[in-house]
């Protein structure tokens, strides 16, 4: 349920970003979700499966990358990375501090902009919503 | 065509949180989060009996589909607006922002945001509350901080709620304590029951501090 609201959150900013761009068809997205946010990549890519059908995502492919938990410890100082949600220093058992792993972002997608479409530059407010890199 | 956006997930529901903040200027908003049955309902209706008098308190009820905890709250004669999500496992900041224009700011100190009884979602989408209070019932057993610790993490104050029923369960609260203070050293908890009314003075009392801290923040600020 929870993948659900955040893919679905995910394709409402990337539709905004590619309308902006005159892209009219997404083929493939990229997130970043860190292990600390709980959120399951079976679940994000049911999710998208799920809702993509008669959209602009239908067929597109999503990329997860996950990253680790990375904790810092203030007693012992070491740094180590974690599998699973913890709090604790596995070296000494101490409340560590979560520096890694809270991660939940959009990196970037790739789409077919509309046919016919002259450049018409990055005119309009919505075109700063997202940086086009490279041709398509 | 790449387009790179590096951006948060939850960008556009954080930009509608801002807003809702400003918008509740003086008053103070509270999200109130818990597993369903967990007593949300039962609290609030004991809170706005106890403070009713002392402050103007609106309540904003998240649903998936019924009206009935709205018509609960509506009861006890304050304000209340329902949200239904419609299938929706969370309120999220554009809900509440629809809500806020059905309700006058004006003249409430506490405006009470019940969430959709659920430990997972609501964690992640922020509403522009001034704070979250978790509740956690003895019934549903103690080891919920630990499997679902984001709502805890984000949380103020936590009600250990159905305190009455601590003689029949395994629930060992000096663990649960300790397990809830580990995932986050800051937070308040508060031994209740809704039922009795045991243990909700302190509530009582950390609200009206809460509302003391926010009207001269707001006043200065």
């Amino acid at each position: 349920m929870h993948e659900l609201g955040l893919i679905q959150a995910a394709m409402e900013e990337i539709e905004r970003a590619a309308r902006a761009n005159h892209i009219a068809r997404v083929v493939k997205i990229r997130l970043v979700v860190g292990k600390f946010t709980a959120a399951l990549p079976d679940a994000l890519q049911f999710a998208f499966q799920a809702l993509s059908p008669g959209t602009i995502f239908e067929g597109a492919t999503l990329e997860i990358e996950e990253v680790n938990i990375r904790l810092r410890c203030p007693s012992c100082g070491r740094e180590t990375t974690a599998e699973d949600i913890t709090y604790w220093c596995p070296a000494c058992g101490a409340r560590a501090e979560v520096v890694g792993g809270k991660e939940l972002y959009i990196d970037y997608f790739e789409g077919d902009e509309e046919e016919g479409l002259e450049d018409e530059g990055s005119a309009g407010p919505e075109a700063a919503a997202g940086q086009p890199a490279g041709g398509a | 065509m790449k387009v790179v956006l590096a951006q948060k997930l939850l960008r556009a529901n954080q930009q509608v949180a801002r807003e809702n903040r400003e918008r509740f200027g003086r008053v103070l908003a509270v999200n109130l989060v818990s597993s369903p049955g967990a007593g949300k309902t039962a609290i609030l209706e004991r809170t706005i009996a106890a403070l009713k008098g002392e402050f103007g308190i609106g309540v904003i009820e998240g649903d998936i589909y019924t009206t009935r905890d709205a018509e609960r709250i509506a009861g006890h004669g304050v304000d209340v607006v329902q949200v239904n999500t419609t299938g929706a496992c969370h309120l999220d900041a554009s809900m509440v922002a629809r809500a806020l224009d059905e309700i006058d700011l004006r003249g409430l100190d506490i405006l009470f945001i019940e969430n959709v009884g659920n430990l997972v979602c609501p964690a992640e989408f922020d509403l522009g509350e001034d704070c979250k209070v978790a509740v956690l019932s003895v019934a549903e057993g103690g080891d919920k901080p630990v499997k679902y610790p984001l709502v805890f993490q984000e949380a103020r104050v936590v009600l250990v709620n159905k305190s009455d029923l601590l003689p029949y369960t395994d629930f060992d609260l000096p663990a649960v304590e300790r397990e809830i203070l580990a995932i986050n050293p800051e937070i308040e908890i508060f031994t209740v029951s809704a039922r009795t009314g045991a243990g909700l003075e302190a509530w009582y009392a950390w609200l009206r501090s809460a509302v003391a801290r926010k009207q001269s923040a707001s006043a200065t600020g």
